[in-house]
């Protein structure tokens, strides 16, 4: 990410006070990430039907600063919902790979959190934390929007406990 | 008309103020020049990404209220006001990426041309009579040959990034944009014929005492209203970045601050856009005599309102097909341009 992010907090750190820049600076960044989540949405199965329902007027996720993009290159944050095939499991790889670093992955609904009522299909991938990593999983079959909702406020509580020394990629909880 | 009010006075009194201490201090007026040019240009800056970020605000809130929806709630306190900060910094300290087998030059320096030409254009929009970056002879040629260079960028984007999608955005945008630039145009050469002059300031004169040109060349306003909405690539005319057919058009390989960029140079086509409206066709900085407001406020409301319809726009039309937007362009827009400056040259013929 360039020598900013990449460079800098290292070498703000030896200097006196350079602890205080740092603190302030990740606010400022945790904010604006916490607060401008733009989701590829990669609808699998019928979670994407309550994945729309929270984007759509009832519930609107675009109070949160949650506005969905249809290439990875701007998005921050994949929703998988539904169930994840092993045919369909390179093709989120590659989506994955394709978005820019601070990227984040909600594993939305029972299918994709652990394989769900498919656990013994043999096409089925059993949780898509096998294929990429998992931030918030959302319990659920499917789970209704708020359930996505709160998902998207513990991402953002996880987000905001994250610091640029980590070069974006949240670390506290693993 | 002579206003003795408004942010002209201020800035006619810095300019003499400027010019009075250069003329002291012994140096050439080039220098006094310069330096006033240079804070006409920052604040200039200034206002325009203030009101873009309001107008990426504005635009969300409008299509969420237009959705019975209610948009950006809870960043920032009031209604989400900071949204478009955030979503702003989020892009900047994201990671900033070159496709492998893109032309990672011509990648880089699209998101700088489409941005600067949009820049251009406002040199030469009177907010207030004297209030102006350059009131040039040919201003309103200028405003067009700017917002025409866009098209330019925006094949270099879709060019350069390598990719069968941003190929297809940046050659519809190149068809569209250059179709309906010519319309455009027209619609606006009927009004200089009335004028007689390429001057803004002097289209605006000519407009004194609710003498709008867009009552008198009804047509002309509307023509100018469809084709700079299909300039500026809004839906009904988003065609270069169709979401449901070319991922996300032109800039799908575009991420962090150059995206950013991309969305910046949008709203600040809409607002050229809708201010050379305002200017050319709704009197520009003038306002009633009985309600004593600056210039620069009647402009912006003008031009605010004409930004609202093009977002009124954006969430009622659905996307045209492309052959169809070709049709539109070159069999109706194009033929009825013409009409309308014959009319009007029969009409100053008649009555002159």
């Amino acid at each position: 990410m360039g020598i900013l992010l990449d460079e800098a907090p290292y070498i703000l750190e030896n200097f006196p006070g350079g602890g205080i820049v740092i603190t302030s600076a990740d606010w400022f960044i945790n904010w604006s990430r916490a607060n401008s989540l733009w989701p590829l949405t990669f609808g699998l199965a019928c979670c994407a039907f309550e994945m729309i329902s929270a984007n759509m007027s009832k519930y609107d996720l675009d109070r949160f600063g949650v506005f969905p993009r249809p290439t990875p290159r701007q998005a921050d944050l994949i929703f998988v919902a539904g169930t994840l095939t092993k045919k369909m499991a390179p093709r989120l790889k590659k989506l994955y790979d394709q978005m820019g670093e601070p990227k984040y992955v909600i594993s939305m609904g029972s299918c994709s959190n652990t394989g769900g009522p498919f656990y013994d299909s043999y096409a089925v991938v059993k949780g898509v934390d096998k294929v990429i990593p998992v931030d918030v999983y959302v319990a659920g079959c499917p789970p209704r929007p708020e359930n996505l909702i709160e998902g998207i406020k513990k991402l953002q509580e996880k987000i905001k406990k994250d610091t640029i020394k980590n070069n974006g990629r949240a670390k506290i909880f693993k | 008309m002579n206003i003795s009010y408004g942010l002209e006075n201020i800035w006619t009194w810095l300019i003499t103020l400027i010019d009075r201490l250069f003329c002291r201090a012994g140096l050439p007026y080039i220098f006094a020049y310069t330096l006033e040019k240079i804070i006409f240009g920052v604040a200039l800056l200034v206002f325009i990404s203030i009101s873009v970020l309001f107008l990426i605000w504005l635009e969300r809130k409008v299509s969420a209220h237009m959705q019975s929806r209610l948009g950006p709630m809870h960043v920032g306190g009031w209604h989400g006001w900071a949204q478009t900060i955030a979503d702003m910094v989020k892009l900047l300290f994201k990671e900033d990426i070159i496709p492998a087998k893109a032309d990672k030059w011509v990648h880089r320096i699209a998101p700088i041309v489409v941005f600067v030409p949009s820049l251009m254009a406002f040199l030469v929009i009177p907010f207030e009579k004297n209030l102006i970056g350059q009131d040039l002879n040919a201003g309103i040629l200028l405003i067009f040959a700017f917002s025409s260079l866009a098209v330019l960028a925006i094949i270099m984007g879709g060019w350069a990034s390598n990719n069968k999608y941003t190929l297809l955005g940046g050659i519809r945008s190149a068809a569209q944009m250059v179709s309906y630039e010519i319309p455009l145009v027209l619609s606006v050469l009927s009004v200089i014929m009335l004028v007689g002059s390429l001057k803004l300031n002097d289209i605006v004169e000519a407009q004194q005492g609710w003498h709008w040109f867009a009552f008198t060349q009804p047509l002309a306003f509307m023509l100018y209203i469809i084709a700079a909405t299909a300039e500026v690539n809004r839906t009904p005319f988003d065609l270069p970045e169709a979401e449901s057919e070319i991922v996300s058009g032109y800039n799908t390989e575009y991420s962090g601050l150059k995206y950013g960029f991309f969305m910046l140079s949008e709203f600040t086509n809409m607002l050229i856009v809708a201010l050379v409206a305002a200017t050319v066709f709704m009197g520009g900085w003038q306002g009633p005599k009985w309600l004593p407001l600056p210039g620069i406020i009647w402009l912006l409301l003008k031009t605010y309102l004409i930004v609202f319809v093009l977002m009124w726009f954006r969430w009622t039309f659905p996307r045209l097909r492309v052959d169809r937007l070709m049709d539109f362009g070159w069999k109706v827009l194009i033929p009825l341009a013409f009409v309308n400056i014959f009319l009007t040259g029969l009409f100053m013929v008649v009555f002159k």
